[in-house]
Order: structure tokens, then sequence, then C-alpha cells
């Protein structure tokens, strides 16, 4: 809301500038005009521009940073969620890669790499419990899938424990941290191991304190080749029983994924060569698993007896759709709509709610600016014209709501509205109305747009009070003084000096209006609710924080055109906060 | 926090700082902070438990924030931000799965952490059913069901004693109150309309189930106040603005039994929710410490049997029911005021966590979108 004057552009005198413009008017008459100290005139003076400039920007440095430090970055990384979409990509990332290939239209289930791959990736994460946090997240896109997710991560053990069963059956080692680590970590390692727990026992023999860490494990390389998958994931394993859960690999029997894993490198490979440590271990488990009684179970088969939505292609798409980096997701469900595989489509009437709720939000804050404005005009002309006692008696009237608590305000509008209120008794004892038929003015818009009305008169009287205040009196006086009636007067000669504060007591109650939430939950009832509603229901609540930051965008967008579109039709030089 | 407290919590840490002060329990923190919903339910709970620990633990302060209904919310954006100032927080059983699904609750062993029954029976044996997760220790059981005006009952009618009666508006004439969620209201309107208690959910599941409970819902639609927190329905009543509505027991109960209004209880399908304790996952180890100290006193038998002489929800322990007593102001016996009394639990529901963690979102989505239009 700049000033017409303060625009450095117009100031007339001797400003670097100014001098600026001089020195090229002059460059095009004639040579260079050169300086004092022989450089051309129009270098010291950019210097000069420049020097200014840069303490200007020093002097609001610190506030400047401040602002951006406090409020643009939060906001901006608030409203950065509402395209963010990570978490699928990085909790699976194997499945993603492996749905690439797999056509969502075919209506067939993806092939077994897909399942290979969630297997793995659903197990990890459920390890690090982010599986469930995925599932709530793909829950906003398909209902069921956060429970989905939830039994898997429990379900999903039951797949490795078919093989562990058996394998334990076979030998009981098999169920033992020990055995498994000499089975696949290097001899340096597991000695060490040896060394340390002997050290533990003599020291809690001895009765003392024994805090040396737990060695870690090493993974050999040559049970890499014999056995790579297997090797492979009981690496993760290891690793994150040290880094994870301040535990170790020796200590701990594998994950169940390890025994898939083991039967499955049993199955394709022969162990009859191998003469590492525990290989007649390794090689009993070799022929148990080439026995045609072996018991074996295929992932799909796994997946479908935690869940059978695992065998609705719905669910595949939904994690296939939903896997870029970055998504357009929420925005669409901010306008009603959703991602269908033929591309964007509107949702179901029964389930669109936003655009409604942009387009009441719209309405009701211009119905609460015009009835400010209403309301706040003759009390801010009375006030600028009254003495100043009796004005500023008005004043503490004025000022007296912003000392009140803003839920006490809107209370007592709940007392005075409601159907058994005062303004009701009032006048069932009148006789206006029966008692049968009281009013209903609350819980709907007619209660929003009274209270919050009476919430932000004040700041569409204090705008226009300082504007009124500043327009001479003798202007009105010589109008009438010419022969014009008092309406003329008013109208042609004071009402056009009062503009710029409506416009500026406009656009801070409009703006005000449009984030409003508290005064509409109490007392909006359905009808009366605004789009902020919904933003903090689901930052609070529902917790779909790209949803809300998606709604958040768009309002901040809209007013930002609307702020755009008043400065282009009423020109915001027009607005002014005070004299 | 009242001035005595933060002159208390001062004191302590003056004394702390000159050294002078050398606890039993050097390693344990000397502050706590505790979230709870303020009002009646955390005052309850200052005096049930937190005012005797600190008399026992001196140099210990408790802090309380009321900020449960947004614990989720806020403990999500400390966690991201790095930096959890809560120790211990009160949150509803929905919220605890929640908490824990995400990671930022920590997994408790029950037996290991809270104290057993004083017959010897284990915790975890002790609250039974009620740990719905992992993360969660249980302290009470509420009821979210009805209370009517007395006063308002037609004449030569009964009062309303059957979920029903709330659809009926030619019986019953007078607004209602609802909360405005589908939760509760949903099971409530297909209960009304027809479907066996068991179908419920499974009815709820399908599209037009769930248009079947809002066609129900929409017969009363005209007359229904749609509440969002728990102190409206109460106020309501209170003015006369509504013949019945939802809301809280407890609510109810101090509506009745401590400020003496013409209100009735209606208990049938009344559902039952869970409300207890879950510890921020990483706390550093002195507050834990601290924090798990508090917690084996404050969840054993006899502080959740202390906590219903000030408010009328049940204790979440087995043992501790027998040693329920009188309100501590008003003398009468609480007994017959709990929600899991025989007489009041002839016919209940329990929140069914699972279905409503699956169809919240969608659910809602559908009910917002039918609230708005005329």
């Amino acid at each position: 809301m700049t000033d017409a004057t303060s625009d450095p552009d117009k100031i007339e005198g001797p400003t670097p500038d100014n001098a600026l413009r001089a020195a090229d008017a002059a460059e095009n008459l004639g040579g260079p005009v050169l300086a004092a100290d022989g450089t051309p005139l129009k270098k010291s003076l950019a210097r000069a521009l420049r020097m200014q400039k840069l303490r200007a920007l020093a002097l609001i440095a610190p506030l400047l940073i401040f602002v951006l430090v406090t409020f643009i970055a939060p906001i901006a990384d608030m409203l950065f969620r509402s395209v963010e979409n990570q978490i699928v990509s990085e909790t699976l990332p194997r499945t993603v890669a492996a749905l690439e290939d797999w056509d969502a239209e075919s209506g067939e289930l993806p092939g077994d790499a897909v399942f290979e791959a969630a297997y793995t990736d659903i197990f990890i994460a459920a390890e690090n419990k982010r599986h469930t946090r995925l599932g709530t997240r793909l829950n906003y896109e398909l209902t069921g899938v956060s429970s989905l997710f939830r039994k898997s991560g429990r379900g999903l053990d039951d797949i490795g424990e078919v093989y562990l069963d058996q394998f334990e059956d076979l030998d009981e080692n098999w169920d033992e941290a020990l055995p498994w680590a000499e089975l696949m970590g290097t001899e340096a390692s597991v000695a060490a191991f040896r060394e340390w727990e002997a050290a533990e026992d003599a020291a809690r023999e001895a009765g003392r304190d024994f805090d040396e860490p737990i060695p870690s494990f090493e993974l050999r390389a040559d049970i890499s080749e014999t056995l790579p998958r297997t090797a492979e994931m009981y690496q993760r394993f290891a690793t994150f029983m040290e880094v994870e859960e301040e535990d170790s690999a020796f200590e701990e029997e594998p994950w169940s994924i390890v025994y898939t894993r083991l039967y499955e490198d049993l199955r394709d490979g022969d162990m009859s060569s191998y003469d590492g440590p525990r290989a007649e271990m390794l090689q009993a488990a070799d022929a148990l698993v080439d026995n045609p009684d072996f018991e074996t179970v295929t992932l799909q088969d796994g997946f479908e007896e935690i869940d059978e939505d695992w065998l609705d292609p719905e669910v595949w798409r939904t994690i296939q759709t939903y896997s870029p980096n970055y998504t357009s997701g929420y925005f669409l469900n901010a306008v009603d709509m959703q991602k269908t595989p033929d591309g964007p489509a509107l949702r179901d009437e029964d389930e669109r709610i936003y655009g409604l709720l942009f387009k009441r939000t719209m309405f009701m804050s211009l119905m609460i600016t015009f009835s400010c404005i209403l309301l706040a005009y003759p009390v801010a002309y009375l006030l600028s014209n009254l003495p100043m006692r009796s004005a500023n008696l008005l004043m503490i009237l004025v000022l007296l709501p912003f000392w009140t608590s803003l839920l006490v305000r809107t209370s007592a509008w709940k007392v005075m509205l409601q159907q058994q209120g005062v303004i009701n008794d009032v006048l069932v004892w009148l006789g206006l109305v029966g008692d049968a038929e009281r009013l209903v003015m609350i819980n709907n818009q007619f209660g929003t747009i009274v209270a919050m009305t009476h919430i932000l008169l004040p700041f569409m009287i204090l705008p226009m009070y300082s504007v009124m205040s500043t327009i001479p009196p003798y202007y009105v006086r010589a109008a009438k003084s010419l022969g014009a009636t008092n309406w003329t007067a008013f109208w042609r000669v004071y009402f056009p000096q009062s503009v710029p504060g409506i416009g500026a007591g406009s656009i801070l109650v409009f703006i005000l209006a449009i984030g409003y939430y508290i005064t509409p939950e109490i007392v909006g009832g359905t009808t009366g609710t605004f789009i902020s509603n919904r933003i903090a229901y689901h930052i609070s609540s529902s917790l779909n924080w790209g949803l809300a930051a998606a709604l958040g965008t768009i309002l901040l967008a809209v007013v930002l055109i609307l702020y755009w579109a008043y400065d282009r039709i009423v020109g915001i030089d027009n607005v002014k906060l005070g004299g | 926090m009242n001035l005595t407290k933060t002159l208390m919590a001062s004191t302590a840490l003056t004394v702390a700082a000159t050294g002078a002060f050398a606890g039993s329990h050097a390693d344990m923190a000397d502050s706590m902070t505790l979230v709870s919903w303020g009002g009646a339910y955390q005052s309850s709970q200052q005096k049930a438990y937190v005012e005797p620990y600190l008399e026992m633990n001196e140099g210990v302060s408790a802090t309380w924030d009321e900020s449960s209904a947004e614990a989720v919310a806020k403990l999500r954006a400390m966690n991201e931000a790095g930096n959890v100032t809560w120790d211990l927080v009160d949150v509803v059983a929905s919220d605890a799965i929640r908490l824990c699904d995400e990671g930022l609750a920590m997994e408790i062993d029950h037996d290991d952490v809270l104290a057993p029954a004083p017959d010897g029976t284990d915790a975890s044996d002790d609250f039974g059913d009620l740990i719905v997760s992992d993360c969660f220790i249980p302290q009470i059981v509420y009821s979210t069901t009805f209370g009517y005006r007395t006063d308002l009952v037609p004449e030569g009618v009964e009062a309303p004693n059957d979920i029903c009666d709330v659809f009926d508006l030619e019986t019953y004439p007078g607004k209602r109150a609802l909360e405005k969620r589908p939760i509760n209201n949903m099971e409530w309107a297909l209960l009304c309309d027809g479907v066996a208690k068991e179908d419920v959910y499974d009815v709820l599941e399908t599209e037009e189930g769930q248009d079947q409970a809002l066609a129900k819902l929409d017969t009363i639609k005209d007359d229904v106040i749609w509440w969002s927190a728990g102190a409206d329905t109460p106020q309501l009543l209170a003015d006369g603005e509504i013949f019945m509505g939802s809301t809280y027991n407890g609510r109810l109960f101090s509506v009745i039994e401590e400020q003496d209004q013409p209100v009735g209880m209606m208990w049938d399908a009344q559902v039952f929710d869970l409300d207890g304790w879950i510890v921020p996952a990483d706390l550093p180890e002195d507050r834990l410490a601290r924090v798990m100290d508090f917690l084996k006193f404050a969840t054993d038998t006899q502080r959740l049997a202390d906590q219903a002489k000030y408010i009328s929800y049940g204790p979440a322990r087995e043992s501790s029911a027998p040693l329920v007593s009188t309100h501590a102001e008003l003398g009468i016996e609480m007994a017959p005021h709990m929600p899991t009394d025989p007489n009041n639990a002839q016919n209940t529901f329990l929140y069914n966590y699972e279905f409503w963690a699956d169809y919240r979102d969608d659910i809602d989505a559908k009910f917002q979108a039918w609230l708005a239009q005329n």
C-alpha cells in the first residue's frame, strides 16, 4: 500500500536517481559527463546509488531475515507438502521399480517379481515401523489400504515361518543366532564375539560392570557367492540390529525373511562343494529342500493368506499411480477431482465438497465485508466529527472488543442468538414471535455473518477513521456555500475523499474473514462453515497434511488474484491506512 | 501452571542448581510435561495421582499442556522438528493406535513397566483386552451416550430409553445434538434402520450401507444441531435448546449431579471408548526414567480407582472396579454412574478402531458433503 509520493521515481530534487537521469540526458546531447575525479559521472553515480541501496538493505536485513526464517520459510515448507509424495518410493523402492513394467489396464495381477519386491519392501518397512505410515498415506486414495498394510506388517512373517519351522525341525541350530552368524560371518568377527562373550561372563562372575560394546558382525566374502540372496538379506538384518536396535546379529536369530531367502538359494544352488563353517548344517538343509515333501508357499499365496485384497489389481494400481516423488493428487482432491485410469475426473456428486466450500467462503467473506462497511461508516464518521472528549469515549467503545477474548465474544453471540436466547426471549415477550416459532439465528450462515461482522468491525472502523479525520471540514462547508444540498455535499465532496479508508478496511476485513475458522466452527453449524474449517480438520484430525496444504495453497492463490484484480480495478494507490 | 506450582518448580530448580539437592533418583529428570484434555477430566487426574506423586517426590514438578485434542498433529510436528517437549500424553485409543502406527509413540512391555494388581495378577491380564495397541496404557473407559431433558418429555409418554427414540420425532419432538462426524452416528442410524447389531460394520463397508445410514440421518437432519466440542451438548441441554443430545457420559454426570439440571441419562447403545497414556518415542533417558516411575504409580489399581472419585469414568483395570467408592464432594456412590455398570451396559458398542482407521477418510468425505448440502 504505497503512497504516490513515496515512489522514488517521482521525487524531485537532488537524488542519485535523478542525477543519473540527468547524466543520461547529458550523454545523449554530447560526450560523457565527468565527475570531479575524472571518472564518468554516470559510473560514479551508479556506485553511489549502489552503496545507498546496500545500506538500505543492510538496515532492513535483520527484519528481512527474521521474516524469511520465521514466516516465509515455514509457510513455503508447508505449502510444498501439497505436491510431495516421496513416501511411496522411499518405503517401497523395489516394488515401485518392479511395477514400472506392469500394465494396470490389463486387469491382471502383477507378476511374481512384484510380489517378490513387495515382500522385501514391506518386510523391511515393517521392521522400521514405516509400513503403517505408508498405509495411512495410500488410504487417502483407496479405502482399506491402511489396515491392509498394518495386517501385512504382522502377516508377512508367516511366509518365512513356513521355512523356518522346517529348517528348525531338521536342526535346531537354524533357530539360533550364533550358528547363523558362524555360517555367514568372517572367522575373525566370530572369534572377536566369542572373546567378548567370555570377557562378559568373567566380569559377571566377578560382579564387575561390563560395558564393552559387542564387536560388529562382518559378512564373509565367499558366502555371498554361495548364498547370494541370503547373504544380502542377512547383512541387512545384521546392520539393522546394530544400528537401529543396538543389538547384534550374534545374539538375535535372523528375521523370518532370511529363511525364505535361504530356501530360494538352496533351491537354485548346490551346496555339495561348500566347505566353509557349518557345512554339514547347510548341506543337510539343501538335501531337505530337494526332498519333494518340502513344503513351499508361493509369495502370491502368502499375500493372499494375509488379506485377499492383495489379489485386487486396484491396490497395485494405486501404488503404481502414486509412486512418483511428486503428485498432483492432493490438488486434484482439493478441487473435488481424482486420478482415474483415464486421467483426472470429477468425484462422485455425493463426495464433492471443496468447490462448494470455496464458493461459500468467498460469498460469506464478501457479505461480512459489506456489512462491516455499512456499520462502520457512520461510526467512523461520528468519531472523526465529534468533539475530542466524546470521540475518545466512543473510541474506547470501539477498541473494547479488541481486549476481550475471541471465544468470549463468539460465545456471547451464542447466548444472544440461540432459540432460547436473549433476542428470541425478547421477541416472544413482545409478542412479535410465537413461542413455538422462535427464529433460528445461529448454527447457520446468518449466525456466522453476524458474529464475524461484530468481531471484524474494528478493523474497518479504524482505517476509515484515520482517513476521515484528515478530510478538512471546510471542503463540505465550501460546497454547501456554493449551493450544494447536504446530500450532494456529502456524496460529491466528502464521500470520494473517504474512499481510500473504505478500500483499506475492506482489504483488511476480507482477508481476515477468508481465513477465519474458530468463529464459524462455533456458530456456523453446517451451512456457515468455511474452507478454513476443513483445512484445520485435515491438519489436526485426519492428518492429511498434503490435502490441507493444497487447500491452503489454493486459498492463498485466490487471495493474491483478488488482490491483483483489486489493484487493477480500484488501484492500490487509493488505499490508505492513515492520513 | 498456577503460581504456586511455578514457584515450586523454580525453587526446585534453584535448589538443584546449588547442589544442595541430592535426591535418591539422581538419574531422573525433575520435571514432567503431561498432556491432557483440561477441564474436569484433567483435574481428576491431578487429584487422583499427580498431586500424590508430587508429594511423595519432593523437588519434582509437573506441567500440564491441554493439547490432547490435537495431540497426534502436534506430536508429529514436534517429531519432525526433532524437539519433543512432552513426556506423557493422554489420548483416546484411536489416536494411540495412529501414534503407534506412525512410530511416534513408544512400544511398552506392560508387565514390565506397570504395577501388577494387588493379588499379583500381571498388568496385561488386569487391563485385558483394553490394551488395544502396544503403545497404549489404558486409564479409563468412557462412553458416548445420550442425555435428555426430563421436563420436555411429552406428557403420558415414557422417558426415552431406546436409541431409536433419537430418530422418533413424532413421539419426542424437539432438537437433537449429534457430533459433527460420522463415527457413532452412522452406527446408530443403521441400528435404527433395521440392521442387526452384529452386521452394522459389514453394511457400513458398502456404499449402499453408507447411503442407507445417511438417508436415516436425513430424516432428522433439520432438527439436529451438530456439535464439535464435548461441552456443547451439556450447554445446549442446560439452556433447553435441545431435547436430547449425545456427549461423553462424564459430561452428563456433571450436568445431572453436580449442576442439578433436569437431565436424564439414556444408556442404550452407548459406545465405549478408551482413554489412556502414551509415551512419546525417543525420550532422553532421564526424562524417560521419570515418566516410567510416574506411570507405574499413576496406573496402579488404587490410583485408577481413586480417579473415579472425581469423574464418572470406569477405571481400566479389572482389579480397580471393587475399589470404586463415593464421589469426593457429593458423597454419592459412583458405581451406578459408571458406563460399565451392568445396569447401564445392557446394550453397548465398542468403538471399532480397525474399521474406522480404514474408512474414516472416505466416509468422512461423504458425511461432510452430505452435511454441507441443505
